[in-house]
């Protein structure tokens, strides 16, 4: 079954892999240039997952992943973290902020897709 | 749908993002200490890193890394964004840019610009300042690239053999708020291999504790399967790792498919177990692993002990309580006890049978809690002993006495609100041992005793009753000298006729002090009295007992709770009154022969001892007339026995003890008072001061009939 994924990304080139990729597989991907334009659109959309970027302007990943958990709309929707970053604090912190999982960049295609296949079940 | 090449999309990017580079970097030349400047010259750097790494642009992505490390220092202050930084790192973004633009291209000037950029920040810095060395940066990459989700190790030889693996999970209490969804994570399993799922519930609270989202399920997964899941498991649960309790046991070996093993795979494989896996988790060995990742094996061990202790584990024998709240429930016991009376009353009058029922049932059932509550509160009195112990040593040190210091009875318990009150009684009667009763080692010597002085601390059950005693081989008590002390101090008269027991019993009057000169133990005249007081307060007695020559022991007898008692309801005239039923020894009629007015012989016979009686009636001044026949309750205190004599006795009732107003503290003859079943108040009587008042009133009237 197609799902509606919201991807933030300040990076272009990612989000257009993210784009190709998912899109290939037939979800519907909605893009975010940063974690405030992310939340936005991740509350006002019915998204079944977000991949979303660490690093940005505005609001940054850990930023927007707590923000969004304290929004109703949050509750159960996996959040990917998507970054260059192998470091384990960081991702000690997504965790704790509420994040689902995580993909270390760079990545191939067929692992975003099997990772929200693991998240979403499609 | 199309899309451009994302290559091409990349290089748009990276141009911008250089574009933006330069600009914060000249910026930073001026202000070379805006935080805003520096954070987003650093992650312009950072999507450059990882964009070039996602494209193919490995090159770039190594350079960036540097040249990210170096400028990271910046960003943590550690250095500052000198002229001379600013020029190197412009060189480096200029390098990048041909990197980016002319990928095929070989290019020379890297690493000197690298080189430059290390010299110049380590210059602005300390020379110690070390930059992490570029290895760092291939071992990352390549670390990154073969990440997740790959294939499960291939087999080896021992996973020939089918066998079943145990995979118990709980999930964090987050997970399902989080986005992560169990039923994903079973698929998964059941992906492996084919498999029973059972349900774990004992996690779940009661309905209304619930939290609708909090997990609380858990799961165990019989999965069949001839490779060892655990690297697959690791898959399965790659999000999850840290948070979340995991146990993978294996069963024993004989699933349908099981075959034996050659003989390699004996080496290789898990010794299969017999026991279920939950009652020996640590026993189990762990398959020699295959599997290259990272949980490791004591690790899993330790996990899979926790589930099982859990579901063996009783709760902990014992728990701590707020003080306080013992208190209330004491309280509240108390009242249950006070209504179940009016029930009972109630349930007495009535005709109803089945009222008659549930009252006696009522009885039971609060009489039970009242003493399982009452259990609560009991204290071994250990804790209370151990304090003394410090006490007889350092009073052994300050009067150079040897000091044998014995305690037994540690075990018994009391109430705990009766030690903390007992603590400075104990002091006293220990520091008197110690100081008036042991003598010196000379003369202890010198009487044929050993040097070493011996003082006892015991304790021990004695019906509804503790009996704590004090006791030393010492001189034991001088009558003489308590007998000439209390004719100075005016408390007797050299005719007064006392027996041993009376005369010792002298020493707990108010400003009595026998010792001859005061130490700075004891001897000022205050203590024993304050003791007395305290023991009375507690509704308890002391005894005193004594050999000249041999020592003497001081015996505190306390009821074990000062809440409720048991007691014995009577009445005399229109009143009605609670003797403590720990006290009574017996119910006897009054003989009519001692009817009358018979002022010198006031004394039963019984059974071949006199025991002195009082007359509730005159004692109380009541007024009413007096029941034809007479009942006499023996009580018996420390001191003596004496006979109340009372108009009838109703019966046992449980008598909640409430404490008289300060208005009536000066009353002697009652210790508290309860309220019945009907609502009225009987005050309780205080048998340790009515045996002492019998005592002294039989005296009078002693005297009185010879002076006549």
């Amino acid at each position: 079954m197609s799902k509606t994924i919201l991807t933030i990304d300040d990076s272009a080139s990612i989000r257009q892999m993210v784009v190709m990729t998912l899109a290939a597989a037939g979800h519907e991907v909605i893009e975010a240039i940063n974690g405030a334009d992310g939340y936005t659109k991740a509350t006002t959309n019915t998204v079944h997952a977000v991949i979303t970027d660490l690093n940005m302007p505005v609001l940054n990943g850990i930023e927007f992943i707590r923000k969004y958990r304290q929004h109703p709309s949050s509750k159960g929707v996996p959040i990917i973290l998507l970054t260059t970053e192998s470091d384990e604090e960081l991702k000690r912190q997504a965790k704790e902020a509420g994040a689902t999982g995580w993909i270390v960049k760079p990545f191939k295609q067929d692992q975003l897709l099997a990772v929200i296949k693991k998240v979403t079940g499609a | 749908m199309s899309f451009p090449d994302p290559t091409e999309t990349f290089r748009q990017e990276a141009r911008e993002l250089l574009e933006q580079l330069e600009q914060g970097l000249l910026d930073l030349e001026q202000n070379p200490a805006n935080d805003d400047l520096i954070n987003s010259t650093f992650r312009a750097l950072h999507t450059i890193k990882g964009s070039g790494a996602m494209f193919g642009f490995t090159a770039v992505a190594n350079f960036v890394h540097e040249f990210e490390t170096a400028f990271d220092q910046v960003r943590k202050g550690q250095t500052v964004a000198t002229p001379a930084l600013i020029e190197v790192a412009l060189n480096a973004k200029d390098h990048i840019h041909k990197l980016i633009e002319q990928p095929d291209t070989k290019l020379a000037g890297g690493e000197a610009i690298l080189v430059a950029l290390r010299a110049v920040i380590d210059g602005a810095n300390a020379p110690a300042a070390a930059v992490p060395e570029a290895p760092s940066k291939g071992a990352l990459i390549e670390l990154d690239l073969d990440m997740p989700a790959e294939a499960p190790a291939p087999a080896t030889l021992a996973d020939l053999t089918e066998s079943i693996w145990r995979i118990r999970f709980h999930l964090p209490g987050d997970a399902l708020v989080y986005g992560t969804n169990p039923l994903l994570l079973l698929e998964e399993i059941a992906a492996i291999g084919p498999c029973t799922i059972t349900a774990l519930t004992d996690a779940i609270p009661s309905l209304e504790a619930i939290d609708p989202e909090v997990t609380y399920l858990g799961w165990q997964v019989d999965l069949t399967t001839a490779e060892d899941p655990s690297a697959a498991l690791d898959d399965v649960f790659m999000f999850l790792r840290d948070g979340m309790e995991l146990s993978v046991v294996k069963l024993d070996g004989a699933s349908p498919a099981a075959t034996e093993p050659t003989a390699p795979a004996i080496a290789a494989a898990p010794a299969p177990i017999a026991a279920p896996p939950a009652k020996a988790p640590v026993a189990t060995p762990k398959p020699a692993k295959a599997k290259a990742k990272d949980t490791p094996a004591p690790m899993q061990e330790a996990k899979a002990a926790q589930p099982a202790e859990k579901d063996k584990a009783p709760a902990s024998s014992s728990m701590r309580v707020d003080a306080e709240r013992l208190d209330e429930l004491m309280d509240r016991v108390g009242e249950l006890v006070i209504a179940q009376a009016r029930l009972t009353q109630i349930a007495a009058m009535s005709q109803d049978g089945n009222l008659k029922t549930i009252a006696e049932e009522l009885e039971r059932l609060s009489s039970g809690l009242r003493d399982t509550t009452m259990g609560i509160r009991m204290v071994p009195i250990g804790t209370l002993f151990s304090r003394f112990r410090r006490l007889v040593h350092d009073l052994s040190r300050d009067l150079d006495k040897d000091i044998e210091f014995i305690t037994t009875g540690e075990d018994t318990e009391l109430d705990k609100t009766m030690i903390e009150r007992l603590a400075d009684p104990l002091v006293h009667l220990i520091r008197n041992s110690v100081d008036h009763g042991l003598e010196s080692p000379e003369k202890r010597l010198a009487a044929g005793k050993p040097p070493k002085g011996t003082v006892r601390l015991s304790a021990v059950y004695a019906g509804a009753e503790v009996a704590i005693s004090v006791s030393d081989d010492g001189a034991g008590l001088n009558t003489e000298r308590i007998r000439a002390k209390a004719e100075e101090n005016g408390l007797i008269t050299a005719e007064t006729k006392l027996t041993e027991q009376e005369l010792n019993q002298l020493i707990f009057a108010p400003g009595f002090s026998t010792a001859k000169e005061v130490t700075s133990l004891s001897g000022r005249g205050v203590g024993m009295d304050v003791v007395k007081r305290t023991i009375d307060g507690l509704r308890g007695s002391i005894d005193v007992a004594t050999k000249p020559g041999a020592g003497s022991t001081m015996t505190l007898r306390l009821p074990l709770t000062l809440a409720i008692i048991d007691g014995m309801l009577v009445r005399v005239g229109n009143g009605r009154y609670t003797i403590p039923l720990s006290a009574v020894e017996e119910c006897v009629e009054l003989p009519d022969g001692v009817e009358a007015n018979a002022r010198g012989r006031n004394f039963l016979d019984i059974r071949g001892s006199l025991v002195p009686f009082l007359r509730l009636r005159e004692v109380f001044n009541t007024a009413a007339p007096a029941e034809p026949h007479q009942k006499v309750v023996i009580v018996s205190s420390g001191e003596g026995r004496v006979g109340l004599v009372v108009d009838q006795i109703i019966g046992n009732n449980q008598t909640v003890i409430k404490q008289l107003s300060k208005l009536h503290s000066a009353i002697k003859s009652f210790s508290g008072a309860t309220i019945l079943g009907d609502g009225t108040v009987a005050l309780i009587l205080d048998t340790a001061h009515l045996v002492g008042f019998g005592q002294t009133y039989v005296d009078r009237n002693k005297s009185e009939g010879k002076a006549a």
